[in-house]
């Protein structure tokens, strides 16, 4: 039986699943005592109606691009990387690290080696839980999950050691040098004449852009990403192509590392400008819905990190005009997730009907329903 | 009341059914003659499995009637069809493996919340029914323990246990050896004589001659005939199913070998379950030759194929050419064997041979990505592959002519083209081709013979891998027959039949002797995915 129509596949589905999305989030909002119509309001001015706006929801946009593009490459390998916030965290020290060790005299001097750092400390936090699936069967869901835990504890472990500030009381490395700071969207707006809100969206958006890119390259254009996408679809087809199932695990799951891991260029580098204990947040594991949603391609990707900015954006901007509580935010965030991730089938199966029966009857390639 | 005699058992009255834009039955009417054998024959695809699910209630008809003994009847899901006293035996059996088969037998059909007065009358039944028809199964064996022709008749027995009268059997003795197929159809003919009805769904025209009364044909969705089988002939009724005159012999003409190609000594392989699965092979394949292996499935063949195809690991000798190749390793893998200059049309193209979800211009590549034919500096040269997949579909005549259509679209004919285009256009030095034409149409099966011998005329090496005995018979120039893990012997075509492969495959090297059945089964049960 053919499927739906690419254009409903990647726009129509999404849209569907988060007007439902919204739908649902309204009568929550509705049942604790606020007015629905109000709230989106809210949510949409705060996330897009101001250069304040905008500037908060790409910012945020460009962690879930990093997290989302790590998920997808990990997937067209059918395999699961839950791993993005502890592959993050790791990828923060590898910047800090790198920041914090020479003295850089320009940013676009640190700005490379910072992704460099990011990347391979990305990377190699991923690489273990790789081996261990490639060569031993242990099952990467598990593995990435318990490798978060053990990331967080390992970096509160430097932070309260070996890199926090002596005398300070704060669990966090020192401040990173100034002519490390990375331009942020109001300095080049600003360098054009024109005004922008004051926000900690920077540069690195402009290389959220070009890793969708090159991760694009990488998986329709290049014999890596054929080979990743063969082995996804099936591993048996894969050796008997002389595809090596080892090869691919490990490289797929590197580069979602290193991907997972440069989201510490913005966070870090770009925004905090010092390692923190807690320099994620959570942006891992919305990077799982933002690849769910975005179908694995770094289009969809690049949109659904957009949406999910704005949520977040929008969301803390009704926590700060309403009195709809932050764990309200969070579930219609939760909700959204919901729906485009776990509900799709919901949605998928009765319009699949539905295309099928009012479609252009095109002639069947193969008959017969055996 | 008519008269029993001449209602029919099951009549079907202009039924139709769409997939979507498929239509796969197209106003078929049918009758069922009870005491009768009928048989249904078609290409894969025609409608046969659509029609005969919808019969036992698993496809609700757009249109039409389905009468049952002169009533109308609805049969909205299998427990009507059951009901109706219509059994049903799939192609591929739905057993519990780690049930016995009494337990089988019972299961669905229970009676009350205790499990032993079903199980103490199912044994009483089924020791009748064993008696009545030959169907004899140990009614306390483990189906994990038996083999596949002794897990048919479960099936069998399952639908008799619930009164069945009217019987569909799907492909039957797809996975038997010729003895027992006959077994089967001895049972078969018994219950005909019964009155049981039987309704055989087969692509083997031999089975159609042999056993059946009366024989419907199918094609495209359609029913083009219903003819008496005594008032046919094989050849008539494969231009029947195919719209068109077809060869059933290859033609070719006698094997010129020149050099050897390959040449293994001592092959062993142990599988994960450590299951010796080759036990030292030794074969020599020359150029110009085509060799078959024949053999009951899961006897070692596909292990051989796969270790030669670079799969799998092995130990032993094997060598291409006079060069050795690595049998373990690195670079034992698939890719260093294509490079040797081995093509390989795997068995299962839908598990190994293409990836369903690319596209046909995708798939042209696969296995062969690393060619620099297909690479513009670090990016495959996507419009490489299309042009070159383009070329293959016109060459090998594959419908739809569309490079764009996903590999799962094609027909099974058609899928297999793209795969026996992508190998056999390397113009290899060994050719292995494993079940070249399982679940393909009789007029592709005619190109893909003719294409594998006119690899061979080149002076190619081509080694063969089939379950069908007329596949291996007719194409081949020397056959080996392999029983768990081992040759059992080499014969040549010409001074062959059946019966002694039969034998053969059977594992039973005497072959003047007659053996009985019960012999042939008891070496049978040795084999198979069972760990001894």
């Amino acid at each position: 039986m053919d499927k739906l129509p690419k254009w409903a596949d990647v726009a129509l589905i999404p849209l569907i699943n988060l007007l439902l999305a919204l739908l649902v989030s309204g009568l929550v909002v509705l049942l604790i005592g606020e007015d629905p119509v109000e709230a989106l309001q809210i949510m949409v001015r705060g996330a897009v109606g101001s250069t304040y706006g905008w500037g908060y929801t790409l910012f945020y946009a460009t962690n879930f691009i990093f997290t989302g593009l790590a998920v997808a490459v990990a997937f067209h390998a059918r395999l699961f990387n839950i791993g993005g916030e502890g592959q993050a965290q790791l990828g923060a020290l590898g910047v800090a690290l790198v920041v914090l060790w020479v003295p850089w005299p320009h940013w676009t001097l640190a700005l490379p080696a910072a992704v460099l750092g990011g990347a391979l400390f990305g990377a190699a936090w991923a690489a273990i839980p790789a081996y261990l699936q490639a060569r031993r069967g242990s099952h990467i869901v598990i593995t990435t999950i318990m490798f978060n835990f053990i990331a967080s504890a390992l970096l509160v472990y430097l932070l309260v050691g070996a890199l926090k500030v002596p005398g300070s009381m704060a669990p966090e490395t020192a401040r990173f040098p100034e002519t490390t700071f990375l331009p942020t969207a109001r300095d080049i707006f600003a360098a054009m004449g024109i005004s922008f809100g004051r926000t900690p969206l920077n540069i690195s958006f402009v290389l959220g852009l070009a890793a969708c890119w090159a991760t694009w390259l990488l998986i329709w254009r290049t014999r890596l990403g054929y080979e990743i996408r063969a082995f996804g679809q099936s591993e048996s087809a894969a050796v008997y192509a002389g595809i090596s199932p080892f090869r691919i695990i490990m490289l797929a799951m590197l580069i979602s590392g290193g991907l997972a891991g440069m989201m510490a260029i913005n966070a870090v580098m770009g925004e905090q400008q010092r390692l923190l204990q807690d320099n994620v947040l959570g942006a891992g594991f919305v990077g799982i819905a933002v690849a769910l949603m975005g179908r694995s391609h770094p289009l969809g990707v690049l949109l659904a990190a957009i949406l999910f900015g704005a949520l977040y954006q929008g969301g803390a901007e009704l926590e700060f005009e309403t009195s709809v509580p932050r764990e309200m935010v969070v579930v219609i965030q939760a909700l959204v997730i919901l729906f485009t991730g776990a509900l799709d089938g919901m949605v998928r199966r009765p319009l699949s009907r539905m295309f099928l029966r009012f479609g252009r009857r095109r002639p069947a390639p193969a008959a017969g329903g055996e | 009341m008519s008269d029993d005699a001449t209602t029919p058992a099951i009549e079907l009255v202009g039924i139709s059914k769409s997939f979507g834009p498929v239509q796969a039955n197209k106003d078929i009417s049918m009758r069922v003659m009870p005491g009768t054998i009928h048989g249904i024959i078609g290409e894969n695809g025609a409608g046969k499995s659509t029609l005969m699910s919808i019969l036992y209630g698993f496809y609700k008809a757009d249109a039409g009637q389905v009468m049952i003994r002169g009533k109308t009847a609805e049969i909205p899901d299998s427990q009507a069809a059951i009901a109706a006293g219509i059994g049903m035996v799939f192609q591929h059996f739905k057993l519990v493996e780690n049930f016995t088969v009494l337990e089988n037998i019972v299961l669905g059909a229970e009676e009350g919340a205790w499990l032993r007065p079903s199980l103490a009358k199912a044994r009483k039944l089924l020791s009748r029914l064993s008696e009545d028809y030959e169907l004899h199964v140990d009614p306390d064996a483990r189906i994990e323990d038996l083999g596949v022709g002794m897990q048919q008749r479960v099936e069998i027995l399952k639908a008799l246990y619930r009164q069945a009268d009217i019987l569909i059997l799907d492909e039957p003795t797809g996975v038997l050896t010729p003895a027992e197929a006959d077994h089967l159809f001895r049972i078969l003919e018994g219950l005909r004589r019964e009155g049981k009805t039987i309704i055989l769904i087969t692509h083997k025209l031999r089975e159609i001659m042999d056993i059946t009364d009366t024989v419907s044909v199918m094609r495209r969705g359609e029913m083009t005939a219903t003819v008496a089988t005594a008032s046919t002939d094989p050849s008539r009724l494969a231009e029947m199913m195919v719209g068109r005159e077809v060869l059933l012999r290859v033609e070719k003409t006698p094997a010129v070998p020149r050099d050897v190609v390959l040449e293994i000594e001592g092959l062993r392989v142990v599988d994960e379950k450590k299951v010796e699965r080759l036990r030292g092979i030794d074969l020599t394949l020359r150029a110009g030759e085509i060799l078959g292996i024949a053999g009951v499935a899961g006897n070692g063949q596909s292990e051989l194929l796969q270790v030669l195809g670079g799969m799998r690991a092995a130990e032993g000798r094997v060598t291409l050419n006079g060069r050795d190749l690595p049998l373990e390793g690195p670079r034992a893998g698939a890719r260093f064997r294509r490079q040797a200059g081995i093509a390989h049309v795997p068995e299962d193209r839908h598990r190994e041979g293409l990836i369903l979800d690319f596209h046909a211009w995708e798939n042209v590549a696969f296995g062969y990505h690393d060619d620099p034919a297909y690479a513009r500096g670090l990016l495959m040269d996507n419009d490489a592959l299309r042009r070159d997949m383009q070329a293959k579909i016109e060459k090998f005549d594959v419908r739809p002519a569309d490079c764009w259509l996903s590999a799962k679209n094609f027909s099974g004919g058609n899928q297999q083209k793209i795969v026996i285009a992508r190998e056999l256009e390397r113009n290899p030095d060994l050719l292995l081709v494993g079940q070249p034409t399982r679940g393909v149409d009789i007029g592709a099966i005619e190109f893909i013979h003719q294409q594998i011998v006119a690899l061979r005329d080149a002076g190619k090496a081509v080694l063969l891998v089939s379950v069908e005995l007329d596949e291996i018979l007719s194409l081949s120039d020397r056959i080996a027959v392999m029983f768990d893990g081992r040759i059992m012997g080499e014969r040549h075509p010409s001074e062959t039949d059946e019966r002694e492969l039969g034998l053969l495959m059977a594992g039973i090297t005497d072959t003047d002797a007659d053996p009985t059945l019960d012999e042939i089964e008891a070496n049978l049960d040795l084999t198979g995915q069972r760990t001894p």
